[in-house]
């Protein structure tokens, strides 16, 4: 079977789904690994990641008692790992949505292997990304306050400041996210229900399932429900890139003040999402031998993306350093030349590696089927875009625009324990996932299925 | 020695009872025994229970007493609780509002000389010292020390008991212990009784003193201070004949020449020279005179930045320039054909210059210079004809013993020899801060009575046999004289907190005169001084001043002797080794602040270190030793070694090394101890300035290349400024008198705004700072940090760039490294009508008032810093940890509330704060003038680094009054706001920093 598969011929012509498969198929080898008692292999992951878990929370609870000192901040880089990370979460908590609700839309019958994934991967990532502002609080204990409650004292938040915008934007994305992802999850959940053999999983996925019985009517609101999320979810995952690259833009740090942050950020989130994405894909199918549902063609249409990705973060990279000089503004062009030659050079021509020379790989057809080139390609890729905002965030803040007050940042170990706390965090939520819910979607795979019978 | 206690005599116990006495019962083995040493012992111990002790008590009785204590005892129980009083004061205190801080005039010492201060007391605790304008080193403007002074008054860590042999005893058993000695002392007429003092001025000392020589004529007195100023007095003997102090009037000058003089800063009056130096440069529109300041100097000093002219020179060579700066002047023959130690061209400048300016000019030498060099500088000032105009001379201020020189070597070789029964140290700590050569702790050792009497257990109170606490100067009644001769009374402004005791009170147990308090001893000194009628009058007018009047030295009228140059000594040549300077450093002295944590942190003027000291360098130096900021170096000079960090400090003399004293204390506190390294262990009684002989080599690194990972051989230094020079960037404008002119007072075009003007129709609070006057000397950060509880962080947080300071003083180079020009610039909020840390508070915790004050609401706060990463100033300071409840700081210490201004919020961990204007004050002007049906007057108002600042660099006002000092100043030709082209609209705007060189350097002087 995968001779066949990994046969050389025009991916495009290429097969979505193995055309071994059939309904009952189907049904079976997704939701038989939930069904089915955990392996050795999840329990291990499943126990590593969770002692990742604990090093979070140990980091956490240690920052509530301590405070916010604890970290490498200092009073010229006020921002540092946090902001770094909720900002490399977010960008990557940006593609699962992005490829489910977009490519739906654009009904590109590839999505339906792999969105089910990415949209977890969203949830938890923007989730765990959520988290890095409240941590980085000075008082974090009164995050409520940027939330314009009814209070008797009668205070507002700053409608003018960016923060609050931001968690208007990341709470309405988790939102429409989750509704979006559990709405797909509806029929798949009565699937379970049907095949569960123990009582309490028919309860539980009885419950979860809202009473699915899979008839016409069910179908035309369900369509009709998920077609309006989607086009709901496309417009957020513009909006919730956008807003966190406002953070920066409106500010007046040279280096941050520009137009150009918007769509920059969010052409960067989607790349940086596609690339984890790519790296999800490629594990999974290895680790659950996902390769029926999961083919050459996937893989190759998002080294696409990631491709074209690439090279409009090129473009932004190249437009800031134009504007920069073109704009003959002598602190910004200050500010690019220290970029470049200072302190955190290293970082910057790393980004610049990782992000724009490595996925020009992906040009060559080789590349793009070759599973270990493409998971090289994504993982340098997600580090490319990680330094990305560790040379906007702390390589800004450390050059201003008074000289006495440049100061380096130097992360210490409690910086370090939540950064890959938050990672072990995304490990351990995806072994959950991957245990209780199925992975790839089902209904739609039945259903892709079914046009590829009719169409051939 | 005789026995203190009466110890158990064993032959009198062996005795047994006789029977039928009338003691069968006995309590201690020493009663029993009855000897007379016991019976004087329980006799002088317990006064009121000696006929106790002789009649005992019989069993009958004693169970009545002990029936009745039960019974009474237990009726107590059945008391209501105790009584606390929580009303308040049926009869206040005269004047306490509560709420409402008193003011007290009183004066602060720095190395015995007096500053004149106010202090803000509230409820009788002092929190705040400000100027007193009516005395001559203060006028109105304090030094840092005084600033700090207050911190040192609550400092928990001050010693609070009468130890002996390192015991915890109390101050009855050693006023017993001494009347015991005394008895010696008056049969022998004192001889082996020697006191050990530092510099003091006070006039009642000196009576004590007085009076204690001639009670006791063979006890000595010896006098050490490790920053003393013999050698400008023993210049003046060689000059005149006599010695003499030397006051300089420098607002008269128009032409100073400084041979490695730091005289706004190292001086006992540098508040005051301070002031008048900068007079002779406010440039505003319409007068552009100006003096100028030409310094030579071996290691880089504020005085060096403030020149016009300045030019590296090592401290060696500044004997050989002032020969030949005499020899110019034709003071004596030229030098032989030796090389010129300046260049040709500067010397010809520099005559022309101060020769054209007679009368009106200052040549002025270190206090570290030898006395020729001061006898050679006082004959130039007098053949300038400055005498009497710009140099002033006067009997001295400190009091000193008959023969200073030598005092404490002498000391110690007394103490060799066994002449020394008794020792007497009274302040100073000669156990730290004595040249190393001296072996001072060894030979103190061999003294067999040690007394040491000072504010804390130092080094030297752990080598003495007793240890008396002193009262620290906000405690106790005193006098001291300022720079020149005025006396100012010192009154406490709070009952003793750790039990300390006067000098003046220690002086007169030494004499016998038990009982007699501080207060007691100086108004009896002052009444016997006092020659009109109402002393009361005269007494209460002198503590309400802070000055006693007419007490200023009166001008002596002297003449050098002709043939002071010719006939000194000759000249030492140095040979081409490394020099090693000495210098007391610029914040914790010589070491006695070393816990005073405001100073400890306070940025030094131009290295900004904090918390330690390094070995400075010159760029050449450092770059031909292979050595850069922060590495450790070997330093061997005369046998001795020590290890310490590296600074390479731009425009130090070359092939010389600066070491700051004060630092590497051991018992200094739990603030100052272990921070820096020990300089005096390289220090030599013989040369305590400066020598040749120093080897400096790149310290061996005990891991090779692995070095940075696994040792901490690189240090990382706690500076709070590590980039220093403005990269093109416009923020110190810098002009000349002449450019003044065309400095382009065209208002520029008010820029576009999304946000719509905001008219100001109250009041609108501004500030200028004029960086012409700034003479980065850190007063007005101190006093931030005094008034508006700025707390300090330590130096590891330092160190991570998280100091807490509301102003700063920044520092900037230009030019090269080898002799930059240096720049003050502090930096308060800027208070920017656009401010950019309002829109982006997510929570509205900084926001504008009608007034103009960006404020900071430390209850909304959350932490998001985003308004500090978008303050382009970077003036916002964040708690990172709860920095006002460190223990490490002593910030947490329970004495530590007592020095908070109560008018002033703590702040808590995890919340933003910054410059305030110091809107505490505002309110409290602005509630005396509503009461009073007005507006705040101009001038009604200053800020605490206003008024602290000795220059008058800060003018703080409303822009709307009619007579607005700051509005006037923000229309002269050379003001200008910082970073003016983002729009900000700032409210603390500039006075660019002037610059006067001699034309005849041509267009490129070498600065």
């Amino acid at each position: 079977m995968s001779r066949n598969i990994e046969r050389r011929t025009d991916p495009e012509r290429e097969p979505v789904l193995h055309p071994d498969q059939d309904y009952a198929s189907i049904s079976r080898e997704i939701s038989d690994i939930v069904l089915r008692p955990a392996s050795r292999g999840w329990w291990l992951g499943f126990g590593l990641s969770g002692l990742g878990v604990l090093i979070f929370i140990a980091a956490a609870v240690y920052l509530f008692y301590a405070g916010v000192g604890i970290w490498g901040v200092n009073t010229t880089v006020v921002w540092g790992f946090a902001i770094i990370n909720y900002v490399w979460w977010i960008g990557i908590g940006n593609a699962g949505t992005l490829i489910s609700a977009m490519l739906y839309l654009a009904r590109q019958p590839w999505r339906t292997s792999i969105n089910r994934f990415a949209e977890a991967m969203t949830i938890f990532a923007a989730s765990i990304a959520g988290l890095f502002p409240i941590l980085h609080l000075g008082r974090p204990y009164l995050f409520y306050w940027l939330a314009p409650y009814p209070s008797t004292m009668g205070v507002w938040p700053q409608f003018r400041s960016p923060l609050v915008w931001d968690m208007f934007a990341i709470g309405t994305y988790i939102i429409v996210s989750v509704l979006f992802w559990y709405t797909g999850l509806i029929p798949d959940l009565a699937t379970l229900r049907d095949r569960a053999r123990s009582r309490a999983a028919q309860l539980i996925y009885g419950a979860l399932a809202l009473g699915w019985r899979g008839s016409a009517a069910h179908w035309r609101h369900y369509e009709r429900a998920y077609l309006i999320l989607a086009a709901l979810a496309v417009p957020l995952v513009v909006s919730v890139h956008s807003v966190v690259g406002y953070d920066f833009a409106t500010a007046l740090m040279p280096g941050w003040r520009s137009t150009l942050f918007a769509p920059y950020f969010v052409v960067g989130a989607m790349f940086s999402g596609f690339a984890m994405v790519m790296v999800i894909t490629i594990v999974l199918r290895a680790a659950f031998k996902l390769h029926a549902f999961v083919t050459p063609r996937h893989l190759d249409a998002m080294a696409k993306i990631l491709l074209t990705a690439s090279l409009i973060m090129g473009h932004s990279y190249g437009m800031e350093v134009f504007m920069a000089w073109y704009g003959s503004d002598a602190d910004e062009w200050r500010q690019t030349v220290a970029t470049a030659t200072g302190p955190y050079a290293p970082a910057y021509w790393g980004m610049l590696f990782c992000n724009v020379v490595v996925p020009q790989l992906c040009w060559s057809a080789r590349v793009r089927r070759s599973i270990p080139a493409l998971l090289l390609v994504a993982v340098l890729v997600n580090v490319g875009m990680w330094l990305e905002r560790y040379v906007i965030v702390v390589n800004i803040l450390s050059h201003g625009f008074v000289p006495s007050q440049f100061r380096l940042y130097f992360p210490t170990v409690w910086d370090w324990a939540t950064m890959l706390g938050s990672f072990a965090l995304f490990l351990w939520f995806f072994f959950l996932f991957v245990r209780f819910v199925p992975m790839v979607p089902m209904h739609e795979v039945r259903k892709l299925a079914h046009n590829l019978g009719e169409r051939s | 020695m005789k026995r203190k206690m009466p110890g158990t005599d064993f032959s009198a116990l062996s005795a047994p009872p006789i029977p039928g006495d009338s003691r069968p019962l006995w309590r201690s083995l020493e009663e029993l025994a009855d000897t007379e040493a016991f019976r004087e012992f329980a006799d002088r111990e317990f006064p009121e229970c000696t006929d106790l002790w002789l009649t005992p008590v019989k069993r009958r009785r004693w169970l009545q007493l002990m029936t009745a204590s039960l019974v009474f005892g237990g009726l107590g129980g059945c008391g209501k609780p105790p009584r606390e009083e929580i009303v308040p004061y049926v009869r206040a205190p005269e004047h306490t509002v509560p709420g409402k801080p008193l003011y007290f005039a009183t004066a602060l010492t720095h190395g015995g000389y007096a500053q004149g201060v106010v202090v803000e007391s509230h409820m009788g605790r002092p929190t705040k010292v400000e100027g007193n304008p009516l005395h001559p080193a203060s006028l109105g403007a304090t030094d840092i020390f005084s600033q700090a002074a207050v911190l040192g008054l609550y400092d928990p860590d001050r010693s609070q008991a009468v130890t002996n042999g390192g015991q915890i005893s109390h101050w009855q058993a050693f006023v017993e212990h001494l009347a015991a000695q005394r008895e010696q002392w008056t049969a022998r007429g004192g001889a082996g009784l020697y006191i050990l003092t530092e510099t003091f001025t006070s006039p009642t000392l000196n009576r004590q003193f007085h009076d204690f020589l001639r009670m006791y004529p063979n006890a000595r007195w010896h006098q050490y201070d490790p920053v003393d100023r013999a050698n400008r007095l023993e210049g003046a003997r060689l000059a005149f004949g006599q010695k003499l102090d030397t006051v300089y009037r420098f607002d008269g000058a128009a032409v100073i020449l400084s041979l490695d003089c730091n005289f706004l800063a190292d001086t006992p009056a540098r508040t005051r020279y301070g002031r008048d130096f900068i007079q002779g440069r406010r440039v505003r529109r319409g007068n552009a005179t100006m003096n100028r300041l030409y310094v030579l100097e071996s290691t880089p000093t504020p005085t060096g930045a403030m020149a016009d002219h300045r030019l590296p020179v090592q401290a060696g060579l500044m004997e050989a320039v002032a020969r030949v700066l005499a020899a110019r002047l034709g003071l004596a023959d030229a030098p032989d054909s030796e090389d010129l130690p300046i260049p040709e061209r500067w010397l010809d400048i520099m005559v022309r210059d101060l020769s054209n300016h007679r009368g009106q000019s200052v040549v002025i030498a270190g206090e570290h210079l030898s006395p020729p060099v001061h006898a050679v500088v006082q004959a130039i000032n007098q053949e300038l004809g400055n005498f009497g105009r710009t140099v002033i001379h006067i009997d001295p201020v400190a009091s000193a013993p008959a023969d200073f020189e030598g005092s404490f070597p002498a000391l110690l070789d007394d103490i060799l020899t066994g002449a020394v029964q008794t020792l007497v140290i009274l302040g100073g700590n000669p156990a730290y801060a004595a040249p190393a050569d001296l072996e001072v702790e060894r030979i103190l050792r061999r003294v067999p009575l040690r007394i040491h009497w000072g504010l804390y257990a130092d080094e030297t109170a752990e080598l003495c046999h007793w240890h008396i606490p002193a009262l620290h100067e906000l405690e106790s009644w005193s006098d001291a004289r300022a720079y020149d001769g005025t006396v100012s009374l010192v009154q406490p402004l709070i009952a003793p907190l750790y039990g300390g005791r006067s000098v003046h009170e220690l002086m007169a147990l030494l004499m016998g005169q038990t009982g007699r308090s501080d207060h007691d001893l100086v108004r009896a000194y002052w009444k016997s001084r006092h020659r009109g009628s109402d002393f009361e009058q005269f007494w209460r007018k002198a503590l309400q001043d802070g000055i006693v009047p007419d007490t200023a030295a009166t001008p002596k009228t002297v003449a050098a002797r002709a043939d002071v140059v010719k006939t000194l000594p000759p000249r030492k040549t140095s040979d081409a080794s490394l020099e090693i300077r000495f210098q007391p450093d610029p914040s914790v002295w010589d070491g006695r602040y070393a816990n005073n944590g405001w100073l400890q942190e306070l940025p030094k003027p131009l290295t900004k270190l904090t918390w330690e000291n390094a070995v400075l360098l010159g760029p050449n130096t450092a770059k031909r030793l292979d050595l850069a900021t922060g590495d450790l170096a070997e330093l061997h000079y005369r046998e001795r070694r020590l290890t310490a960090p590296v600074w390479v400090m731009p425009g130090h003399a070359d092939d010389s090394a600066t070491l700051y004293l004060g630092y590497g204390r051991r018992r200094a506190g739990r603030v100052g101890n272990h921070t820096g390294f020990d300089a005096y262990r390289l220090r030599a009684a013989d040369a305590p300035w400066f020598d040749h002989g120093l080897v400096l080599r790149k310290a061996a690194r005990p891991y090779g290349r692995l070095n940075p990972l696994l040792s901490t051989g690189n240090v990382q230094l706690a500076t709070t400024q590590r980039h220093h020079t403005l990269d093109g960037r416009e923020l110190v404008k810098v002009i000349t008198p002449k450019t003044l002119a065309s400095a382009g007072a065209e208002p520029a075009e008010p820029m576009p705004s999304l946000y719509p003007e905001y008219r100001y129709e109250g009041y609108a609070w501004a500030m200028v700072i004029d960086l012409n006057a700034c003479i980065g000397c850190n007063a007005c950060v101190v006093a931030c940090q005094a008034e508006n509880n700025v707390p300090i962080v330590g130096q590891e947080e330092v160190r991570r760039g998280r100091e807490m300071h509301w102003l700063r003083v920044d520092r900037y180079y230009a030019g090269e490294p080898e002799n930059p020009e240096t720049y003050f610039q502090p930096v308060p909020c800027m208070h920017c009508e656009k401010a950019p840390c309002e829109p982006v508070c997510p929570v509205q915790a900084s926001v504008h008032d009608s007034e103009g004050l960006n404020n900071q609401v430390y209850n909304r706060c959350v932490g998001t810093r985003f308004c500090q990463s978008n303050c382009p100033y970077k003036v916002r300071r964040f708690n990172f940890f709860a920095y006002t409840e460190a223990a490490a700081t002593n910030e947490g210490a329970l004495s530590m509330r007592a020095v908070r201004n109560p008018d002033v919020t703590v702040r808590s961990r995890g919340v933003m704060e910054k410059c305030t204007y110091c809107v505490q004050r505002i309110s409290a002007a602005r509630i005396t003038a509503e009461l009073e049906h007005r507006r705040i007057r101009e001038g009604e108002l200053q800020t605490a680094c206003q008024a602290a600042c000795p220059t008058q660099a800060i003018t703080f006002g409303d822009l709307n009054a009619p007579d607005s000092q700051v509005a006037a100043l923000r229309t002269e030709p050379h003001h200008y706001a910082l970073l003016a082209e983002l729009n900000t609209q700032p409210r603390t705007t500039y006075l660019a920093r002037l610059r006067n060189p001699n034309p005849e350097f041509g267009d490129e002087p070498e600065h």
